[in-house]
């Protein structure tokens, strides 16, 4: 069974048509990179399985069933972690203080339940560490650079053991061997299991770590094809609308 | 590719640094401390008193002294207040009104004879409330803080006055000699307000330093939206803080009207700007996300340090207000520069 299976979403925006009926389907230990021109509704599908926002029509079904997310914590509640694109980061705070942001680390009971600073610092450096990410957990985030950013954006999806992990463009802004370190990152987490929605700009991303690709043009997906079956100039003629559908 | 164990969470003792859990290794205390700027304000605040003591020996008296702190306390408690307010990326104009109001509450209640605890929890409930109707405007409505706390800057002025009926009260009944006391009294030779400040500046350090309420504060300033996508109940959190605000303006009109031993409509008046300049002045950041319990404190003193310097000198104390205001215009002149040096 499919651990994410969505169902004719739409979504308007006032006039704009933002999505027009998207299925999908994702199983556990599957990657599944979604690709399409900008402006395509990529991040807008994102965004309404991580709960930002409700579709205008469609459903949402986790391990078969129906879900109505109000708010980004109840999607995290039922396993979904999201990387967003713009990262969603607190400049003003540190690595390890953005990762636990909302699920903190405390000592001590009743009222007087504190933040544990070494405990969430320990944590943050082995998550860095698994990352393989050179990171500081008690680094302030305006100083970092975009890679950095990027991993304590990836850090946060780990915290816990959630069934699948979004990714809107996470190797975009990054350096080749911080992105080599990304894919790597993404296969580790297929291997355990975890379903993964890799939106990416960069063909050799996708080609190198998703199963199966899904092109979207104007809100509508418009193929979806095994990685095996398909080919770049392919999957470049669907995203610009050279090939109308395959 | 080989399939790796998924063990999750990770062995914590894998691959760290000692220093990355214990040190400082980033940032060394000595760069921690010249970085900040309530040190520079510690700095000055401690050069222009021994400039002042050798220049006016009046100064340096014990008299002096216990007048300084005294009035920089009612200052330096609505100041953390107003830190956690500030931190958050608002601000709050209405304390001094709410002050004036709960001083006109607990000078009406003395005077029908309920006694002073009656009194002085009916003050700090009604600043509450004040505040509360402020944050829900402010985090449920998503009005600008600006606008609704200029409202309830007029509406709690407004509504001192028809309590009070436009008259000082000071006849305060039984329970006159306690808030007298509370107001006025001393401990150990400091008065009262100021221990009221040094453990309220403790208590609110430690909050924004130790619990993830006071962290929220931070990240709700520095990215809101990011706040809320990561399950920081951000409009929860933004009504709670305009309550404390409240709360400290009333515990600081409490303190006032027992000191003067009467209650006045007109309590207040001009208050909210000596309290934005204090917290400013201590390294809060007017657009958010940076502040602390310290600098409200130090931000505080060094304001009355130099109103006491001015008067001491000779200069009408009616030139208090430029300063103030001048004050205000530096502190976020100096803000610009260290934000363009630190990037
Ligand atoms: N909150 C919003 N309000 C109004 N329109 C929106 C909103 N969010 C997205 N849109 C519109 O929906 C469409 C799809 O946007 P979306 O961000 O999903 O594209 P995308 O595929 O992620 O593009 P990119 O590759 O540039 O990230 C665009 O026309 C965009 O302007
Ligand atoms: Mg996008």
């Amino acid at each position: 069974m499919a651990v994410l299976e969505l169902r004719g979403i739409t979504k308007r925006f006032g006039a704009i048509e933002a999505l027009r009926g998207v299925d999908l389907r994702l199983e556990a230990g599957e990657v599944l990179g979604l690709m399409g021109d900008n402006g395509a509704g990529k991040s807008t599908l994102v965004k309404i399985i991580a709960g930002n926002f409700p579709p205008t029509t469609g459903e949402i079904r986790i391990d078969g069933e129906a879900q109505h997310f109000t708010k980004p914590v109840d999607a995290r509640e039922r396993g979904i972690e999201v990387v967003y694109q713009d990262l969603a980061l607190c400049d003003n705070l540190t690595a390890a203080a953005n990762i636990f942001l909302g699920r903190e680390m405390k000592r001590g009971f009743g009222p007087l339940r504190l933040l544990d600073y070494p405990s969430m610092y320990a944590r943050a450096a082995s998550l860095f560490g698994e990352l393989k990410s050179e990171t500081r957990p008690r680094d302030l985030v305006k100083m970092m650079s975009g890679g950095q950013r990027q991993a304590v954006a990836i850090a946060r999806t780990r915290l816990t053991d959630s069934k699948f992990v979004l990714m809107d463009e996470p190797t975009a802004a990054i350096s080749v061997r911080q992105v080599a370190e990304v894919l790597a990152l993404i296969r580790r987490l297929k291997d355990q299991g975890v379903g993964i929605i890799l939106i990416s700009h960069r063909m050799p991303d996708v080609f190198e770590v998703c199963d199966h690709v899904l092109v979207m043009r104007r809100g509508l997906p418009v193929a979806e094809k095994p990685i095996a079956d398909t080919s770049p100039e392919e999957v470049t003629g669907l995203i610009t609308g050279a090939i109308h559908a395959a | 590719m080989a399939k790796s164990t998924p063990t999750r969470p990770a062995n914590p003792s894998g691959g760290i640094d000692i220093e990355e859990v214990t040190g400082l290794r980033e940032r060394g205390l000595a760069g921690v401390l010249f970085a900040s700027q309530p040190f520079w304000i510690t700095v000055a605040l401690a050069v222009l008193c021994v400039l002042m003591a050798y220049v006016a020996p009046a100064f340096a008296s014990l008299d002096n002294f216990y007048n300084i702190t005294r009035n920089f306390a009612f200052i330096g408690v609505m100041a953390l207040g107003m830190t956690a307010v500030i931190i958050t990326g608002g601000i709050d104009l209405s304390i001094g009104s709410i002050m004036g109001l709960v001083g006109i509450v607990l000078g009406l209640l003395l005077e029908a004879g309920w006694p002073w605890y009656v009194a002085v929890s009916a003050g700090l409930v009604a600043g509450m409330a004040a505040g509360a109707i402020n944050g829900y405007l402010i985090a449920y409505l998503r009005l600008a803080p600006f606008v609704v706390t200029l409202g309830m800057l007029s509406i709690a002025r407004s509504a001192a006055i028809v309590l009070s009926g436009n008259r000082m009260i000071y006849d305060f009944g039984p329970g006159a000699d306690a808030v007298y006391w509370i107001g006025g009294g001393s401990i150990l030779g400091i008065s009262n307000p100021v221990w009221v400040l040094v453990v309220g500046a403790l208590v609110f350090g430690f909050i924004f330093n130790a619990t993830a309420w006071g962290r929220y504060l931070y990240a709700i300033g520095g990215n809101e939206r990011a706040a809320g996508l990561t399950g920081v109940p951000v409009a929860r959190i933004k009504l709670q803080v305009y309550v404390v605000s409240g709360l400290t303006a009333a515990i600081a009109g409490i303190l006032i009207t027992g000191w003067q031993g009467s209650a006045i409509n007109a309590l207040g008046v001009g208050y909210e700007l000596r309290v934005i300049a204090s917290t400013v002045i201590g390294g809060t950041n007017l657009m958010g996300g940076e502040g602390g319990a310290y600098g409200a404190f130090i931000g505080a003193a060094l304001i009355e340090l130099i109103r006491n310097a001015l008067l001491m000198a000779g200069v009408d104390s009616n030139w208090q207000g430029a300063f103030v205001g001048l004050f205000i215009i530096l502190a976020v002149l100096l803000e610009r520069l260290r934000g363009q040096r630190g990037g």
